[in-house]
C-alpha cells in the first residue's frame, strides 16, 4: 500500500499524527486523548474536509471526528478493511428469453461511496447490478459492458460518439434491445444526440438512470432498471427513449421520446417530463401501456445508420434583459460555428444585440432561435422584433427544445459547413425534435393549491 | 443452568434478579423543543391525522461500508411490503418524501443536544459526522435515519453508584404507523424529521425497578433544560434486557416509565424460560445440529374441514402446509411469559416475516384450544409422516407467502435449540412483548454522503455552558438543606424557575420557603382554578419578586400579583396598589370593628377570626398578615379590649 493509500485523505497535522503512531486507515485502534478514550476503526477522510480531525468508526457503527491536537496515543489492535462488494452472480441464461445489452456510462444508477471525497462515485459493475436486482433475470438474458464511468456532466462528444458506435455494434450482433445507464443531469442531451446519431434502429434503445443512488434502500434505481430492461426486451418501440419514474411513487415509469424529454427538477424522482407532447408509453413491472401509436416499430432486420459527426464549436446563449452584444462578439471571435439562442417569449432578444447577430450571420455562423419557455413554438412573425431578427439571418427552430437544438446543430455542422444544407438538416424533423402540432395535453403544469388539482393529488398516488 | 423457577412479578426479590443475572440498559428518545425539523425547514410539532396525498415506496437492503448486509435488512426484504406514506402538505416537504437532499442540520436542535450532553457529564465529540442508519420497515421514506453521535462516556449518579452513559446521538424522528396488514403498511408522516436525541445507558440496572428509576432521572435531567418536548410520544424508551446466558433483547417504544418494571420482568422471564426450553430440547437430544423438520402440503387434506379459518383459507385459494418439528411434542405450549407460550414466538415471526397478519395464523398439535378435530390431526400426522413425539404446526397463506412462513417456523424452532435470538420486540399492553424484528447490528450504519462533517468548537460549548441548568440532583440536595416544602423539591429542581430561585435566595435574601411556594405551589393552585399559567414566565416572576424585595408587595400579595399578571398578560410594579400605611390600617381596623358590631354572629367565640377576616379583605396584599396581627393586638390592648 502506498503512503497515500495507507493514509487516504489525511494531510498535515492529521497525517503526521497517524504516521507517528503508524496508524494506517482501517486500523482497529484505541485513541487516547486529553478528553478520554475512543475505540474504533480509522476510516479514510474526505479530501475536502479539514486536516485537524481523524475519522473513527465506533463499535456502534457511528462515525465521529477526533481532534488531532488532543490525541496522546494511538494503540493498534487489529485491522478491518472495507470490502464494498455486492455479490456478483453470473446472469442465468434462458434461451427462451430475449437478449438485452446494458451499456454503462456512469451515474447514480450504479454507484458506491467514496471515502476519499465522501461523495458517491459511479461504479459500473454488471455483476453487481444483477447481484442487487435479481428480478432482471425474469425478463431477459443480459449482457453488460462498461463504456465509461463518468458523471453525466462530464459526458461530451467523445462519449456520445463512442456510445452511438457501441449501439451500432450491438445491433449488428443481434441483441433485442439496448439499455444505457447514464447520469440523469445530462441524460436528455445524450438522448437527443443518440436520436440523431443512431437512425432507423430496428430495436428499442432505452436510457435509464436514478435520482436516488443505488446505495440507498429507497433508491429508484432497481425499479428503473427493471422498467428499462423490460422495455428493451419486450417493447415494440424502436426509438431512443428515456425511461424514468412517472410519479415519485414506486408505481410506473414513463417512456419519453429522446428528443422531447427534459430533466425538470433537481432532485425529484419523477424529474423527467416530455415537453410539448405526451410520452410514448407507461411501463410497469407487469406491462407496457402505449400512450400513442406514431412510433417507429421494431424490426427483425439488423439495419441501422450510425452517423457520429459532431462539431464542438457550438454554444447556447440564454438571453436575459440587458444582455450586451459582447457575449455574441466573443463567440464570433472565438471561432464558434453555431449559436443556439434561447430567446424570450416567442423568440426575441433586445435591439443592441442586432449588429452582433448580423456580424455572426455574415461570418457564416449558423444562428438558430429557440424559446426559453420550453413549451411552445418560436413564432417570429407576430412582432416586428421577430421579423427584424430573422432579417439578420437568425433561423427559427419551431418547437425544438434549446438543448436538443444545440445537439442537432453540432451534429449538422459536423456533417457540412454549407449553411443552406445545415438549415435543411436543422428544420427537417428526424426523431420528433420538431412536431407539426402541439396537442392540447402537451402542456400541463398543474398548479398546486387549486381545488381540482388537490382533488387529483389526493386521489392518485403522487 | 441454575435451578430457578420464575415467581409472580410481585414476589420477585432483588436477590432473585441477582440470581438470574438480570441486566438492563436504556435507550431514551427525547424530542427537542425547536420551531423547525432537523434537516428541513418544516414546522416542528404539528401533528394531524389529516393528509392530502399518498406515496408508495418499497425498500431494498443495501450494503454497509464494510460490504456487509445487516440481518434486519434482509428480514425486512423477505417481507416485501408495499409502504404507503400519507402526506400533509403543511408539515411535510419534498425532503421528508426523499425527493430533496437534506438541508444543513438545525443549529438550534444541535445546541440543545450539546447542552444535554454536557448535563450528562459526557465527552462532547470534536467533529460530528452524520450517519445513515438503515430502517427497512419503511418508517423513514429514505430507508435510513440520519443520525449523529455528538457525545460519549457520560455518567449520572444513582444510589451509591454511577450509571454510565455510553453515547448520545441527535437524529430525526420516524413516521407513525397507521396500519400493517398483509403486504401493505401505512405510515403517517407528520412526526417524520422531528429532532430528537437518543441517550444510551450502559446495561447497569440490576432490577426492573432500577430501570424505571434511572429512566425517571434521565427524564428529569433533560426536562430541566426546558428545551425538550413533553406530552404523548415526546419521550420514548427502548429497554434492553438480558439474563445470564441470554441475549440482549430490545423492547421498543415504551411510552410510559411506570410500565417498565413489568415489561422487563416479563422479558427476563421469557429469556429464562427460553433457556430452560433449550435445556429441555438438549435433554431430548435436539441440538442445532440434530434439529430436524419437514414441510408437507396438506391443502387437499383439509378441503372438508369445519375449522373456520382453514375453510376460509381454502375458499380463497390459499395453500395449507404442515411443518413437522421432530421431537418437539408439548414444547409449543412451553410458557415463555405470563400466560404466553412458545407458539406465540412462532406465530409472531410468521406474522411479521411472512406477512400473514390474520390471527390465528398457525395452529399446532400441542394446543389445547378448539381447532381441527383429532381425527384431522391424525390424518395430517399420517400424511406428514410424523411420529408421536413430534409437533405439527399448520400454517396457511397465499402461494407467495406460504414458503416464507414454513421456512420461518423452522428457523424459529431451530433457534430454540440455541437459546434466545437477538430481537427487537414491541411492548404490549399486558406487560408482555411480541416480536418486531431481528435486532440490527452495526452493519446497518453507513456515512451520509449528502452532508459534510461539522466541527463543534470550544467557543460554542463554552457559550452553551453559561446557559446550562445545574444538574437537578445537586439542586435537590441544596433544597433539602434549605428545608423548603417537601413537595416542591423535585419539581423545582427541574423547573424553569430553578435559576430564578437560586438568584432570589442567594442574591436577594428571599426566604427559600416563600420562593419555592410561589414558584411551584402557586402555579399549581392557579392552574386548578383555571388560570392560564404559561404567562408566568421566569421574567414575569422575576418582576413580581423584585416588587416583593423592594417592599412594594407583601408576602401575601405575591399570589394576587400572579393572578393580576395572568389577567393582564404581563406584570409591572405600577399595577400594584400602594403599600398600606399605618393610618390606612388603623382606619381599616376601626371600620371593620364597627361592621363586626352590626353582624349578628352565630358563633360569638369566632369573633376574633371574623374581625381579622374583615380587615384582611380591605388591605389584602398591601401589607403582611403579621403586621395586621401586630396592629390589631396593639389597637385592642390600648382600647382595653382583650382580643387575640
Amino acid at each position: 500500500m502506498s503512503s497515500n493509500e495507507a493514509y487516504k485523505g489525511y494531510r498535515n497535522e492529521a497525517l503526521e499524527t497517524l504516521k507517528k503512531f503508524s496508524a494506517q486507515i482501517w486500523s482497529d485502534v484505541e485513541i487516547k486523548t486529553s478528553k478520554g478514550k475512543y475505540y474504533g476503526i480509522i476510516l479514510p477522510r474526505s479530501e475536502t474536509a479539514d486536516s485537524a480531525h481523524i475519522v473513527l468508526k465506533l463499535r456502534s457503527g457511528y462515525n465521529i471526528g477526533v481532534a488531532v491536537k488532543a490525541i496522546e496515543e494511538i494503540n493498534i489492535s487489529g485491522r478491518k478493511e472495507a470490502n464494498y462488494k455486492i455479490q456478483e452472480k453470473a446472469f442465468p441464461y434462458d434461451p427462451s428469453k430475449p437478449m438485452v445489452k446494458l451499456l454503462g456510462t456512469g451515474g447514480t444508477i450504479a454507484s458506491r461511496l467514496d471515502y476519499r471525497t465522501g461523495a458517491v462515485i459511479p461504479a459500473f459493475s454488471p455483476g453487481e447490478l444483477f447481484g442487487s436486482v435479481p428480478e432482471l433475470a425474469d425478463i431477459c438474458n443480459l449482457e453488460t459492458e462498461k463504456l465509461y464511468g463518468v458523471f453525466s456532466e462530464n459526458m461530451g462528444p467523445e462519449q456520445w460518439k463512442g456510445t452511438a458506435e457501441a449501439i451500432g455494434r450491438e445491433i449488428k450482433k443481434g441483441v433485442q434491445g439496448i439499455v444505457i445507464g447514464h447520469g440523469t443531469d445530462t441524460m436528455h442531451h445524450t438522448a437527443a444526440c443518440l436520436s440523431f446519431m443512431v437512425q432507423n434502429s430496428p430495436i428499442p434503445i432505452v436510457m435509464v438512470g436514478s435520482q436516488r443512488s443505488s446505495d440507498r434502500p429507497s433508491s429508484d434505481a432497481a425499479l428503473n432498471l427493471q422498467h428499462s430492461v423490460k422495455t428493451a426486451a419486450e417493447s415494440d418501440i424502436a426509438e431512443v427513449m428515456v425511461c424514468m419514474f412517472g410519479p415519485t411513487s414506486d408505481a410506473y415509469g414513463l417512456l419519453h421520446r429522446g428528443t422531447r424529454v427534459r430533466k425538470m427538477h433537481s432532485s425529484y424522482r419523477s424529474t423527467f417530463r416530455t415537453i410539448g407532447d405526451i410520452p410514448l408509453a407507461m411501463v410497469s413491472k407487469k406491462e407496457i401501456h402505449l400512450l400513442r401509436q406514431d412510433y417507429k416499430r421494431r424490426r427483425k432486420d439488423r439495419e441501422v445508420t450510425i452517423n457520429t459527426s459532431f462539431e464542438e464549436k457550438v454554444s447556447i446563449v440564454y438571453y436575459y434583459p440587458n444582455m450586451k452584444p459582447d457575449i455574441i462578439e466573443s463567440l464570433i471571435d472565438n471561432g464558434y460555428k453555431g449559436i443556439i439562442i434561447a430567446g424570450t417569449g416567442l423568440g426575441h432578444v433586445n435591439k443592441p444585440l442586432y449588429p452582433a447577430l448580423k456580424r455572426a450571420c455574415d461570418n457564416n455562423i449558423a444562428v438558430y432561435m429557440t424559446v426559453q419557455t420550453l413549451w411552445g413554438y418560436v413564432q417570429m412573425y407576430v412582432y416586428d422584433t421577430g421579423r427584424d431578427i430573422m432579417e439578420l439571418g437568425v433561423v427559427p427552430c419551431a418547437n425544438m427544445l434549446p438543448e436538443v437544438a444545440y445537439i442537432k446543430l453540432g451534429w449538422a455542422l459536423g456533417q457540412t459547413n454549407d449553411l443552406n444544407k445545415v438549415k435543411e438538416i436543422m428544420l427537417t424533423p428526424i426523431a420528433g425534435e420538431i412536431t407539426e402540432r402541439e396537442p392540447s395535453n402537451g402542456y400541463l403544469i398543474y398548479q398546486g393549491g387549486i381545488p381540482e388539482v388537490e382533488e387529483f393529488i389526493s386521489k392518485y398516488m403522487k | 443452568m441454575d435451578d430457578f423457577t420464575f415467581k409472580p412479578f410481585s414476589e420477585m426479590t432483588d436477590k432473585d434478579y441477582e440470581l438470574i443475572g438480570f441486566k438492563s440498559g436504556l435507550e431514551i428518545h427525547q424530542q427537542l423543543l425547536t420551531s423547525k425539523k432537523l434537516f428541513c425547514r418544516c414546522p416542528a410539532g404539528i401533528y394531524s391525522t389529516k393528509y392530502n396525498a399518498e406515496i408508495l415506496r418499497h425498500m431494498r437492503p443495501t450494503l454497509s461500508e464494510f460490504g456487509e448486509y445487516d440481518g434486519t435488512a434482509l428480514m425486512e426484504f423477505k417481507t416485501k411490503k408495499e409502504i404507503i406514506y400519507q402526506i400533509n402538505r403543511e408539515t411535510v416537504c419534498t425532503y421528508e418524501m426523499d425527493d430533496t437532499p437534506p438541508f444543513e442540520i438545525n443549529e438550534e436542535a444541535l445546541d440543545i443536544a450539546l447542552q444535554t450532553g454536557m448535563l450528562y457529564n459526557c465527552n462532547i465529540v470534536d467533529e460530528i459526522h452524520i450517519s445513515r442508519k438503515q430502517y427497512l420497515d419503511g418508517s423513514i421514506p429514505t430507508g435510513f435515519q440520519r443520525t449523529s453521535i455528538f457525545a460519549l462516556d457520560g455518567r449520572i449518579p444513582f444510589k451509591d453508584r454511577e450509571i454510565n452513559i455510553i453515547q448520545m446521538s441527535i437524529e430525526e424522528d420516524a413516521c407513525r404507523e397507521v396500519s400493517d396488514i398483509g403486504h401493505r403498511r401505512v405510515y403517517l408522516t407528520d412526526r417524520l424529521g422531528m429532532p430528537l436525541i437518543e441517550t444510551v445507558t450502559a446495561p447497569e440496572m440490576r432490577t426492573p425497578y432500577e430501570v424505571a428509576e434511572v429512566a425517571q432521572i434521565c427524564r428529569k435531567l433533560v426536562r430541566s433544560t426546558g428545551k425538550v418536548r413533553t406530552g404523548i410520544g415526546a419521550a420514548r424508551q427502548d429497554v434492553n434486557v438480558s439474563v445470564k446466558g441470554g441475549t440482549r433483547v430490545e423492547i421498543k417504544g415504551v411510552h410510559k416509565i411506570p410500565l417498565i418494571p413489568l415489561l422487563t420482568y416479563n422479558e427476563a422471564m421469557r429469556q429464562w424460560n427460553l433457556l430452560r426450553l433449550r435445556d429441555e430440547l438438549k435433554r431430548r437430544g435436539i441440538t442445532p445440529e440434530s434439529f430436524s423438520a419437514k414441510v408437507e402440503d396438506i391443502t387437499r387434506l383439509m378441503k372438508k374441514t369445519y375449522y373456520m379459518p382453514l375453510q376460509t383459507a381454502a375458499s380463497q385459494g390459499m395453500i395449507i402446509k404442515c411443518v413437522v418439528l421432530k421431537g418437539f411434542r408439548g414444547l409449543l405450549h412451553w410458557e415463555t411469559q405470563t400466560d404466553t407460550y412458545f407458539s406465540k414466538e412462532i406465530s409472531d415471526r410468521v406474522r411479521v416475516v411472512a406477512c400473514l397478519t390474520h390471527i390465528p395464523n398457525i395452529i399446532h398439535s400441542d394446543s389445547k384450544g378448539d381447532n381441527i378435530t383429532s381425527s384431522e390431526w391424525l390424518k395430517i400426522k399420517k400424511a406428514a409422516g410424523a411420529m408421536d413425539d413430534d409437533t405439527l404446526v399448520v400454517v396457511w397463506g397465499s402461494d407467495k407467502d406460504i414458503d416464507t412462513a414454513a421456512k420461518e417456523i423452522i428457523i424459529r424452532a431451530r433457534e430454540a435449540t440455541i437459546g434466545v435470538p437477538s430481537e427487537t420486540r414491541q411492548a404490549l399492553k399486558d406487560g408482555t412483548n411480541g416480536f418486531e424484528r431481528i435486532l440490527p447490528g452495526p452493519d446497518r450504519m453507513y456515512p451520509d454522503t449528502d452532508l459534510p462533517p461539522r466541527k463543534i468548537t470550544e467557543e460554542r460549548l463554552k457559550k452553551l455552558s453559561l446557559d446550562m441548568p445545574v444538574q437537578f440532583w445537586i439542586r435537590e440536595k441544596w433544597y433539602r438543606e434549605l428545608n423548603i416544602p417537601q413537595d416542591t423539591v423535585e419539581p423545582l429542581a427541574i423547573s424553569k424557575f430553578a435559576g430564578l430561585f437560586e438568584n432570589m435566595v442567594k442574591e436577594k435574601n428571599v426566604s427559600p420557603i416563600v420562593a419555592s411556594i410561589a414558584f411551584i405551589q402557586y402555579p399549581k393552585r392557579l392552574k386548578r382554578e383555571g388560570f392560564k399559567t404559561d404567562i408566568l414566565t421566569p421574567e414575569v416572576m422575576q418582576k413580581i419578586f423584585e416588587a416583593y424585595t423592594l417592599g412594594l408587595l407583601s408576602r401575601e400579595g405575591i399570589l394576587p400579583a400572579m393572578k393580576k399578571a395572568i389577567r393582564n398578560g404581563s406584570f409591572s410594579s405600577e399595577m400594584l396598589e400602594a403599600v398600606c400605611t399605618e393610618e390606612e390600617l388603623s382606619s381599616a381596623i376601626k371600620s371593620s370593628h364597627s361592621e363586626l358590631e352590626r353582624i349578628n354572629l352565630r358563633n360569638p367565640e369566632k369573633k376574633d377570626e371574623v374581625l381579622i377576616g374583615l380587615v384582611m379583605r380591605k388591605v389584602r396584599g398591601r401589607i403582611s398578615s403579621a403586621q395586621i396581627l401586630k396592629s390589631l393586638r396593639s389597637t385592642y390592648k390600648r382600647e382595653g379590649i382583650d382580643v387575640i
